[in-house]
């Protein structure tokens, strides 16, 4: 009888493992040209790691498509949702950046190539097994299955037309190494990646903020008539531009303020967020990773300062 | 040593009364380790769960192998000892403080293997320890990895470089102070236990103002902090620090 029901039990726990729905939405915001639109959230099992846009664009040549999303099980899903829009196959997949969020579902994308820059395809093949393991542990069954599978082919920067759409990849850096935004001068739109940030705390794992800020204005130059960012609702610029920018130097100046009082790290992550930063998504819990990331540089150049 | 224990432990029970034989506050962090922790590193001594101690810590360590805490107790009036530990780690003792004639306050850095409770308990002039405590999330690995150290050729050569700095803090002057050292746990394979065990805050004379006795799951290079009371006026200090293998490394500051 025990046996009977764990049996059932198990049947259950699969066929749930198997049917996580993501629910994905393709949102045309120009012609032929669609985003993805993630929670604005940590990783969970709630959100199975959506917490991240994606976008595709269906030219003339078929499709292209800009990150690949947290899982394999988002990948086919993603996939499943262009081929409900387009019978034009995909031609070229690009991640932005080695964050896992924009590139586990690379392994939906068998048979197609996918592309990223140089620092991008060698910080995913180093990526340590650890940060796979501990995305498995967040997310849980929307992960079945999921391996990391580093870009096969390294994106030249450059202007690129691919089915009447004048593609330009920009290689820029700041939020990682190795960022890369698409901006379509045909249509005006901008896939910034996680350059920009939108009503989302900006993340800081890998980032170097003098960089990231200096990569903004590029991006703002370009003059996009709508920005895409890498989480949070597309917008027309500078919304996504300033909030960042804004976001990356008050934290430039508090971590450097911290340092110059001699806090602690621990106490600098309990300081009071300013309204502007509160407003954010997941504020708190993003400022005190931020606070691990980069207050160590802050202290050491305050304690071997002469 | 043992005997001293058993008559601070009695003395506080006398000092006490009824309270001490009260029954036992219960754990809110609901650990199955408190009782032997209590056991290990309290000496089974008499505790309140209260907020004597103010904790800073992360609820989720970004970095196993640095996760920040600063503790102070300087509401609890004079303190003899402040007590690091995290449950649930495989080397759960962090540090032990005796902050003598300085503040009792104290900040360091630990790695950490798995989710666990991190406490600090202070001893207070009545011999009551006040414990303050919050849980840890983690995906882990911290003690069971080589130090970053091990990468690099040439570690050898500038252990026990230090760095240090002092600040003003509301009347206060805050001590950082930085040692080169790779600080290994032992459980990494291969690699011995090789770790600062005390670091001694001096006058320039050479008496002592306050000891801590740090453990192995004190992060690498470890960055501590303390401060000394408004009223302690001294021109400079002297911080020495020495390891399980019998090096010393001196830093004097001037304050």
């Amino acid at each position: 009888m025990i046996r009977g029901i764990a049996f059932v039990l198990v049947l259950l726990w699969s066929g749930l493992a198997q049917a996580f729905d993501y629910g994905l939405k393709a949102v045309e915001v120009a012609p032929e040209t669609y985003v993805v639109i993630g929670a604005m959230e940590h990783f969970s099992r709630q959100n199975g790691g959506n917490i991240v846009n994606t976008g595709f664009i269906v030219t003339a040549a078929g499709v292209v498509v800009i990150d690949t999303g947290p899982s394999l099980l988002y990948g086919r899903q993603l996939r499943a949702l262009i081929g409900g829009i387009t019978d034009a196959p995909v031609v070229l997949a690009v991640n932005t950046h080695a964050h896992p969020d924009h590139y586990l579902g690379n392994g939906a994308f068998d048979g197609v190539p996918i592309a990223a820059l140089a620092g991008t395809r060698q910080a995913i093949a180093e990526a340590p097994p650890a940060l796979l393991d501990g995305i498995y542990r967040l997310v849980g069954d929307a992960m079945a299955g999921t391996q990391s599978v580093p870009p096969g082919e390294t994106l030249a920067p450059g202007l690129r037309e691919v089915g009447g759409h004048r593609l330009e990849f920009l290689a820029l850096g700041g939020h990682t190494g190795a960022d890369l935004a698409v901006f379509d001068r045909s249509t005006g739109v901008l896939f910034a990646g996680d350059l920009a940030f939108l009503d989302r705390t900006p993340t800081t794992p890998q980032a170097d903020l003098d960089h990231w800020l200096a990569a903004l204005e590029t991006l703002r130059a370009l003059k996009p008539a709508l920005v895409v960012p890498g989480h949070g609702p597309p917008a027309p610029p500078p919304a996504a531009f300033d909030q960042t920018a804004d976001y990356l130097r008050w934290l430039r100046r508090v971590l450097a303020e911290a340092a110059a009082q001699g806090l602690d790290a621990a106490e600098v992550m309990a300081l009071p967020l300013p309204p502007a930063v509160a407003a954010l998504a997941v504020a708190p819990a993003e400022f005190a990773r931020s606070v691990i990331h980069l207050y160590p540089a802050f202290e050491r150049a305050m304690l071997s300062a002469k | 040593m043992i005997t001293r224990r058993l008559l601070l432990g009695a003395g506080a029970a006398l000092s006490l009364g009824p309270r001490a034989r009260a029954a036992e506050p219960a754990d809110p962090l609901q650990s199955i380790s408190w009782a032997e922790m209590r056991e290990q590193f309290l000496g089974g001594g008499p505790v309140v769960f209260d907020d004597g101690v103010a904790l800073s810590a992360p609820s989720s360590a970004e970095d196993a192998l640095q996760v920040p805490f600063l503790a102070d107790a300087g509401k609890l009036g004079p303190v003899t000892r402040l007590v690091a530990f995290a449950d649930l780690n495989p080397i759960p003792l962090i540090l032990d403080y005796r902050p003598g004639a300085l503040a009792p306050l104290i900040a360091a850095r630990f790695k950490i293997q798995q989710a666990t409770p991190l406490r600090v308990a202070a001893l207070d002039a009545r011999g009551l320890w006040h414990v303050a405590g919050q849980w840890v999330d983690a995906m882990g690995g911290g003690c069971t990895a080589p130090a970053l150290a091990h990468g690099t050729d040439d570690w050898t050569a500038h252990l026990g470089e230090s760095e240090a700095r002092v600040f003003a803090r509301d009347g206060r002057r805050r001590l950082r102070v930085s040692f080169r050292h790779p600080m290994d746990t032992g459980l990494a394979a291969g690699i011995p236990a090789f770790f600062i065990e005390r670091v001694t805050v001096e006058k320039p004379d050479g008496s002592l103002l306050g000891a801590l006795e740090t453990f192995e799951p004190v992060s690498e290079n470890p960055l501590l902090t303390v401060e000394l009371p408004a009223a302690l006026a001294l021109p400079a200090v002297v911080i020495r620090a020495r390891d399980n293998n019998g090096n010393v490394f001196r830093r004097p500051v001037t304050l």
